[in-house]
């Protein structure tokens, strides 16, 4: 079935100390590579059908005024087919 | 004078505060979350704790439930409202007080006695402190760091809204070491350390918790 997923992150002034965590252990485990990490939120939002514009209307007021705290995080919605 | 004291699942305080509410001479009144009514209140707190197990982020399941419908309307009419812990948090997700309250910049949970020094002393729930006063009272939080955008910060500074900070070391990454703020008109407290948790020498490091309680009560018997 058709998902709407909702990706929230926290702005990126805001200070993320379990990112931050997560990228000291990366580099004690010896992944070189990662420069830094930030940690989010993944919300997976399965729908009856494809969503319609209305739906992802909708999604986007759950999304702000619910799953995202605008004051520190940021959102993207897209849709898995 | 009466002071509701709300109660959603999760919520760990409410006793305290009923207790801090009857020793500065109030009569306290026990709201549930799922109330329509505010029971002829006079003022409420909105106590500590994990309000709906803090899913989602702290104080943003409570801010939805019905008897924040009637807070919000009354505290917008200018009812006292004292927010301590989750319900500092809950004031800042319902948009009763401006900014959040983020993840400790350490990670731990902290649980300890901390200095904090009374920045504005004139709103209804401090003005039983001297100005500057610095007091001893618990801080239990893992998610205590205040944040805000830097307009915000500066009208917080410029129009004397800040109404506690941290003393000494920062314990948990609020920027300025803001531990409490109030709104422009002095109704709305949000104050992250517990003074419910200070008002007797037994079981506290000292009563100068009480003084938030009998700021507002006792102003109103004089």
């Amino acid at each position: 079935m058709p998902k709407i997923i909702v990706n929230v992150m926290l702005k990126d002034e805001i200070l993320d100390p379990q990112g931050a965590a997560v990228a000291a252990a990366m580099a004690r485990l010896g992944f070189d590579f990662a420069k830094s990490v930030r940690q989010g939120k993944r919300f997976e939002i399965t729908c009856q059908e494809k969503p319609t514009q209305a739906d992802l209307e909708s999604a986007r007021s759950a999304a702000s005024g619910l799953l995202a705290n605008l004051v520190i995080e940021d959102f993207t919605i897209t849709v898995e087919e | 004078m009466r002071i509701g004291v709300v109660q959603f699942p999760g919520t760990l305080d409410d006793d305290d505060a009923l207790r801090a509410v009857r020793s500065a001479g109030g009569e306290g009144v026990k709201l549930w979350h799922k109330d329509r009514s505010l029971r002829s209140i006079d003022a409420v707190i909105i106590p500590g704790g994990f309000s709906y197990g803090d899913y989602l982020r702290c104080g943003a399941i409570a801010k939805f439930a019905p008897i924040m419908d009637e807070i919000i309307n009354s505290a917008g009419s200018g009812m006292p409202v004292l927010g301590i812990c989750n319900g500092f948090q809950i004031l800042c997700e319902a948009g009763l007080l401006p900014g959040a309250l983020t993840r400790n910049g350490n990670l731990h949970f902290l649980c300890r006695d901390q200095e904090i020094s009374i920045e504005n002393n004139r709103t209804i729930w401090s003005n039983d402190f001297s100005p500057s006063e610095v007091i001893t009272i618990p801080i239990k939080n893992g998610e205590g760091a205040y944040v805000a955008d830097p307009q915000t910060l500066r009208k917080l500074a410029e129009e004397d809204l800040v109404v506690a900070r941290y003393v000494g070391a920062n314990p948990n990454g609020s920027l300025h070491a803001i531990a409490g703020i109030s709104n422009e008109t002095g109704n709305i407290l949000g104050l992250m350390p517990h003074p419910e948790h200070a008002i007797s020498e037994l079981t506290g490091p000292s009563r100068d918790g009480l003084r938030f309680f009998t700021s507002l009560i006792q102003k109103s018997l004089r």
